[in-house]
């Protein structure tokens, strides 16, 4: 029945694209979201048996379905194929429930637009590429995921491809992206020398075996990190995420929350084998992590966009998940993936249902006193931002975020004899990013809707707006209760879900940590009603364009930096090719050629010319005498001969 | 008698023979020309004469003779042409009329 279901659940989506697109303006847009919502709810459905069946399974069973072989060469072969194991069986429910939440959420918020065909074709495509890159059993086949994914994210940020400032958004996510995926290739083509095949399983038993070289093996996982980093817009790739929002909503929470980011973080996961004998990666991954919270929470806090506030709230909080992926508690990152998922998710469509209700105003600090005006979104949003801060015990955040910060502490990087790399520093960092989370969100949370009312607003949140919204709510605050922090009840459902085998107790743990973490968030919250909630806030404008707030809200000057290194440099080259000094040298010649041999046809010819016509006058002259000369008159042709004879005898007689 | 020189028989001959050619080119009457080439004629004959009284040998005035009928032959074929240009109805002596053959 797998074998089945498992094409099934990729071609559902696939099938509502392909109709889509070829159906493009000849059907109603009720009709376009019904196909796409019954595409992925469809697929949804089949992943919901497909994880019955998985479970009900062995604790180490899956689910394969080979579908046709690719390409079968000497040394090395590849295969269409699927599978799902536990690690992916938590993907596609993540992918395909929250996709088609947001699928019915789009429904409503893309209804009166032109290109609706389009827009959905490109999100159902979205889905399938991503259900690929899950669910794809050889890393060939799952960067034929890879690279769809790319491709629809460029499609949807360009969405509306009229504002040139879209589609240059559209074109720097792709080429961010695509870098990465140079590097991804490059190391699939490091372990396909190295194994003679890209099968997962393959991979990893050659890896766990020895069999690769431990400098290739570091080459590999580095390139496949650089993929990963690109894809997941983590330093220092993070700078397309944030131009990404030029997209419509709905696509900025499906590439956030389900779909493109998270394809970074779950192929690190997938291949944490591979990771864990490259010791110096593994590090490299946590310290870029750790920095990428700081810096994406720092950025986020001084940013007055609200949706580029959460896309920089995005790269910060999938840096957790790379923290923990560096760390080696991958179940953690694949966990606060999902809850990440749903608190995401339920941010970014309710900011999108504020934004379509106050006329398009995406200033935070022209927003405000929003509660009083829309309360249900107002609950959302605030359940979401909770959930994003991790505040204790009530949000499936917390859950994740702690699970993360415990698996942080006591992990320890050797990497060389003298140098290590104690888990404590990361962790620090780790916390005060969580103090910054807290700090930013709730910043926005009491701007935007406390305070007095900024904007006025029109009609009413759509009922098919409010369902997934409502659901969002649900899992981003239960969502998490499936996992407990150690010392609470020993509740580990997740991750005796992902690695039945493993015991994960903490038992050397201190009880304090837990306790920090569930802290740290609360302080922030005060933090923030000191700062902006209270009646008479300490700051309610942006603060003044002091030059430290001017340099974080650009993203810390990156996107110029990157402009200065390799942009500019770029430009240059290409400057000076146009430019070139040979071509130069070439051309010169060539005209020198051209009109040497223009002047020496032009004097030949002349001179030629010349000649003609001098030789034909002259003759024509000639002619002309010697008519004249016999004008048949008898004396003058005496005269001539006398003449002649006289003329002939002095000649003789004088020499 | 008065002994000639060569040379002065000579000189007397280029001379007459200027004269009729002088006459020739210059005159346009026909008749007139036919007289000036009967006194080239003669200017011929007279050196032949001469050169024969000089070398003592009767060859010169023999050519003579012939040159005597030469000049009789030539001047009735002259009239006789002027007399059939008057038959043809060209009633002129001129001789530079007749220059149809012109190039």
């Amino acid at each position: 029945m797998g074998e089945i279901l498992l094409p099934l659940l990729i071609l559902s989506p696939l099938a509502a694209s392909e109709i889509l697109f070829i159906s493009a303006g000849r059907i109603s847009a009720r009709a376009v979201g019904t196909v796409a919502c019954a595409g992925v709810g469809l697929s949804a459905v089949i992943s919901i048996v497909l994880s019955v069946l998985l479970l009900s399974g062995p604790a180490t069973g899956l689910l394969q379905a080979t579908l046709w072989p690719w390409m079968h060469i000497a040394g090395f072969s590849a295969d269409i194929a699927f599978m799902l194991d536990r690690i992916s069986m938590v993907m596609i429910l993540v992918v395909t429930i929250v996709g088609l939440l947001i699928h019915i959420y789009a429904a409503s918020y893309m209804r009166d637009d032109p290109g609706v065909a389009r827009f959905f074709g490109c999100m159902t495509l979205f889905v399938a590429s991503m259900l690929v890159l899950v669910l794809a059993s050889d890393l060939l086949c799952l960067f034929i995921g890879w690279e769809g994914v790319g491709l629809c994210s460029y499609l949807l940020i360009g969405f509306w491809y009229d504002n040139p400032v879209n589609t240059a958004a559209a074109r720097k996510a792709f080429y961010m992206t695509r870098m990465g995926d140079t590097a991804f290739l490059c190391g699939l083509l490091l372990l396909a020398t190295a194994v003679g095949s890209l099968h997962i399983d393959t991979v990893l038993a050659a890896v766990t075996n020895g069999q690769i070289a431990p400098s290739a093996l570091n080459m590999a996982a580095l390139f496949i990190l650089i993929g990963a980093l690109a894809k997941s817009a983590q330093i220092p790739f993070q700078t397309w995420l944030p131009d990404a929002m030029a997209g419509p909503t709905p696509t900025s929470a499906l590439i956030h929350a389900a779909t493109m980011v998270t394809a970074g973080v779950y192929l690190i996961a997938r291949l944490h084998d591979l990771f864990a004998q490259a010791a110096p990666v593994m590090a490299l991954t946590a310290v870029l992590g750790a920095l990428t919270i700081l810096m994406g929470a720092c950025t986020a806090l001084v940013q007055s966009d609200l949706k580029r506030i959460l896309a920089w709230s995005t790269i910060s909080q999938l840096g957790y998940m790379f923290l923990a992926l560096g760390c080696g508690v991958w179940q953690a990152a694949l966990f606060h993936l999902m809850t990440h998922a749903f608190f995401k998710a339920l941010l970014f469509l309710t900011a999108g249902a504020i934004i379509v209700r106050t006329h398009h105003e995406q200033d935070i600090f022209r927003l405000g006193g929003l509660r009083h005006t829309m309360p249900g979104l107002t609950a959302a949003f605030v359940t979401g931002a909770s959930a994003l801060a991790g505040l204790p015990l009530v949000t499936a955040g917390f859950y994740s975020k702690e699970m993360i910060l415990s698996g942080v502490w006591p992990a320890h990087f050797r990497l060389t004899h003298e140098l290590t790399l104690n888990g404590h520093f990361l962790w620090g960092m780790a916390l005060l990013g969580a103090f910054l989370t807290a700090l930013y969100i709730f910043r926005c949370v009491f701007i935007v809707f406390f305070g007095k009312s900024g904007t006025t607003t029109r009609g009413q949140t759509s009922r098919l707006m409010t369902i997934p919204l409502g659901c969002l709510c649900v899992l981003s605050l239960c969502g998490g209760i499936i996992e407990m922090p150690t010392t609470f009840p020993p509740l580990h459902l997740f991750s005796a879900l992902l690695d039945p085998a493993a015991s994960h107790s903490h038992a050397d743990e201190p009880g304090w940590l837990v306790l920090a973490g569930a802290v740290v968030p609360l302080a922030g919250l005060a933090v923030a009603w000191v700062l902006w909630g209270r009646p008479s806030p300490v700051m309610r404008e942006m603060p003044g364009q002091a030059v430290v707030i001017r340099f974080a809200r650009t993203g810390e000057g990156i996107d110029m930096l990157y402009d200065r290194l390799f942009v500019q440099p770029f430009r240059f080259l290409t400057w000076l090719t146009r430019h070139d000094i040979l071509d130069y040298i070439i051309t010169g010649t060539g005209r020198l050629t051209r009109t040497a041999s223009t002047s020496v046809l032009r004097a030949r010819t002349d001179f030629l010319g010349t000649l003609t016509l001098w030789g034909t006058s002259g003759i024509r002259e000639t002619d002309r005498l010697l008519g004249q000369i016999q004008n048949g008159r008898v004396r003058w042709y005496a005269a001539w001969i006398a003449g002649g004879l006289s003329a002939g005898l002095a000649m003789a007689m004088l020499s | 008698m008065p002994v000639f020189s060569f040379n002065d028989t000579l000189l007397l001959a280029t001379v007459l023979f200027s004269v009729g050619l002088a006459g020739v080119l210059v005159r346009r009457n026909m008749i007139f020309m036919l007289m000036s080439l009967d006194i080239m004629l003669n200017a011929a004959a007279l050196v032949f004469v001469g050169a024969g009284a000089r070398w003592h040998d009767a060859a010169g005035q023999v050519m003579f003779l012939l040159i005597l009928a030469l000049a009789a032959v030539e001047t009735a074929v002259g009239l006789a042409i002027i007399l059939c240009l008057h038959a043809r109805g060209r009633p002129t002596l001129d001789a530079d009329t007749g220059n149809l053959l012109q190039g």
